[in-house]
């Protein structure tokens, strides 16, 4: 048998097995089943609008809070980390090896229920949500600080010797010169970045929450068991790919207009 | 003594007896070395000889490991140094460029004058455009510098350094990373300069610019001045053994 025509003939095989496991599954799976569990647009109307003006705002809000907090707290252990001063980089570093190590879930836990036990002081704004949000800005902040530590070091040494020559400090070279150029070098990973903490928002439930603090997960899982019937699930699913999939397309976009003027 | 004070009546450059060693390798071993005001010095040497080292001691780009390096009168090797200060008054152009790509030509040149000199927004463009046009971009201001070509790119380094009015000019091999076909813009810049009287430290291969435009020529080879004198008489009959065989494989 020539190459080509052995090609061609495990081409055809592929697409026979695609074609009959797309056949068993039409006609194993028990459709009606299916749409009155997971498709039930009565349930689904009973959802609105609550699902958006509480729900889905509420992960917006929550990504928000926790990717600025994140971003602000990211920087400084960034900058700790690559500081002459030894102590900033021991601190700096035991910080970001902890919470890269830990469960996200453990840690909302621990800051809603245990830090409260042990420091009867301690009041957060927004209560045990407030408490949860604290723990989303404290996990992410130390993966941010990572990708901005590598984004400082990818930026070419010239380009603070050039700052450096001309006369400017060490602060304005890293704001002015540095960290522009870092931000633009690490925009793809601090996308998966945000992608992650709009994921991780689902895990706020932990705290336990009022119900004008549900996001879109917890409203989810009450709707569930309210109506013993999962459609308001799949109402979640869609509305967290609405909201991360634009957000990946624009950064994508954005990209693009950045390698121009790289 | 560690007030800044711009004398005219000492050497711009002076350094004696320039140590520096990378770990255990010594590159620059007791360098005696100086630049007048005014002067034009072309440091020329085999690769690795140390040039590019002595050139950043003299900012402290590099910490000397001993030695003393005294510019304008000031020893910049003091703790005490305003070093930002001192140098603002060495203009330095790389081989690579080193310009700023996110920020436009303007930008290039205007940032530090804000940052380090204070200067308003207008002042920093209006003496960034006259320095623009006087290495032939001007009306480039809003080009990014990928968007130039190598010999635009480092006109706009020269640009740059000369917008702080630095009292110097350092060049470390400025048209080695060009295509042939853009040296002699460059060269025609730093010819300008020279003219017009600018003190200059060219580290360079062109041996054709150091003839004509070099007030004197400092030969380097393994971490030492080797030979010095007038480029003319140098290049014509080198005395050392070690500058001869340098020049024979470079003319
Ligand atoms: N940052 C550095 N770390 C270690 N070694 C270095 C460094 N910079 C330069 N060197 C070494 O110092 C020697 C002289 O380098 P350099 O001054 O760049 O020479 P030149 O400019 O004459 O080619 C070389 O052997 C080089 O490998
Ligand atoms: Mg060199």
């Amino acid at each position: 048998m020539k190459p080509s025509t052995r090609r061609r003939l495990f081409r055809a095989v592929l697409y026979v097995i695609f074609l009959v496991a797309v056949a068993a599954l039409v006609i194993v799976a028990d459709w009606e089943t299916i749409a009155t569990n997971f498709l039930d647009l009565g349930v689904a109307a009973e959802q609105f609008p609550t699902i958006i003006t509480t729900a889905a705002k509420n992960v917006v809000i929550y990504t928000f809070i926790a990717f600025v907090g994140g971003l602000i707290l990211g920087l400084t252990l960034a900058l700790m980390k690559l500081s002459p001063v030894a102590p900033y980089r021991w601190v700096a570093t035991a910080y970001i090896e902890t919470f890269r190590g830990l469960p996200a879930l453990l840690v909302i836990f621990g800051f809603a229920y245990a830090v409260p036990i042990a420091f009867t002081e301690w009041n957060p704004p927004g209560g045990s949500t407030g408490a949860g949000l604290i723990a989303l800005i404290v996990v992410s902040a130390a993966y941010i600080a990572e990708t901005i530590r590598a984004g400082i070091e990818a930026v070419p040494k010239g380009q603070v010797e050039a700052a450096r020559s001309l006369g400017m400090r060490p602060s304005w070279t890293m704001i002015s010169v540095v960290l522009p150029q870092a931000f633009r070098i690490i925009t793809p990973p601090m996308t998966n970045e945000l992608v992650i903490i709009i994921k991780d928002t689902s895990l706020l439930f932990i705290a336990g929450m009022a119900l004008g603090d549900r996001e879109l997960t917890t409203f989810a899982r009450d709707a569930v068991s309210q109506h013993a019937n999962s459609t308001p699930l799949v109402m979640a699913a869609l509305l967290y790919l609405v909201i991360t999939l634009p957000l990946t397309r624009l950064v994508a976009r954005l990209e693009r207009h950045n390698q121009r003027s790289r | 003594m560690s007030e800044y004070i711009n004398r005219k009546d000492v050497p711009a450059i002076a350094v004696q007896d320039l140590h520096k060693y990378f770990g255990k390798n010594e590159v620059l071993k007791g360098i005696d070395f100086h630049v007048n005001q005014g002067e034009v010095v072309c440091v020329v040497g085999p690769s690795g000889s140390g040039k590019s080292t002595l050139l950043r001691c003299v900012n402290r780009l590099e910490e000397p490991t001993s030695g003393t390096i005294v510019v304008e009168g000031v020893d910049i090797t003091d703790r005490e140094i305003d070093l930002d200060r001192v140098r603002t008054k060495i203009g330095i152009v790389f081989q690579q460029f080193n310009l700023f790509p996110h920020l436009n030509v303007l930008k290039n040149l205007t940032l530090a004058q804000q940052r380090a000199k204070k200067r308003s927004k207008t002042e920093a463009a209006d003496i960034a455009r006259k320095n623009l046009a006087k290495v032939g971009l001007a009306g480039r201001e809003e080009s990014f510098p990928n968007q130039l070509s190598g010999g635009q790119q480092q006109r706009v380094a020269i640009a740059r350094a000369l917008s702080m009015d630095p009292d110097m000019m350092l060049f470390d091999e400025p048209t080695s990373a060009l295509d042939p076909e853009l040296v002699g813009d460059v060269l025609d810049v730093m010819r300008t300069l020279a003219n017009e009287g600018m003190t200059m430290m060219v580290v360079t291969h062109e041996m054709g610019f150091a003839r004509e435009v070099g007030d004197r020529l400092v030969f380097m080879d393994g971490g030492v001045v080797v030979e010095q004198g007038k480029p003319k008489e140098i290049l014509a009959a080198p005395q050392h053994e070690r500058t001869q065989g340098f020049l024979s494989k470079v003319l």
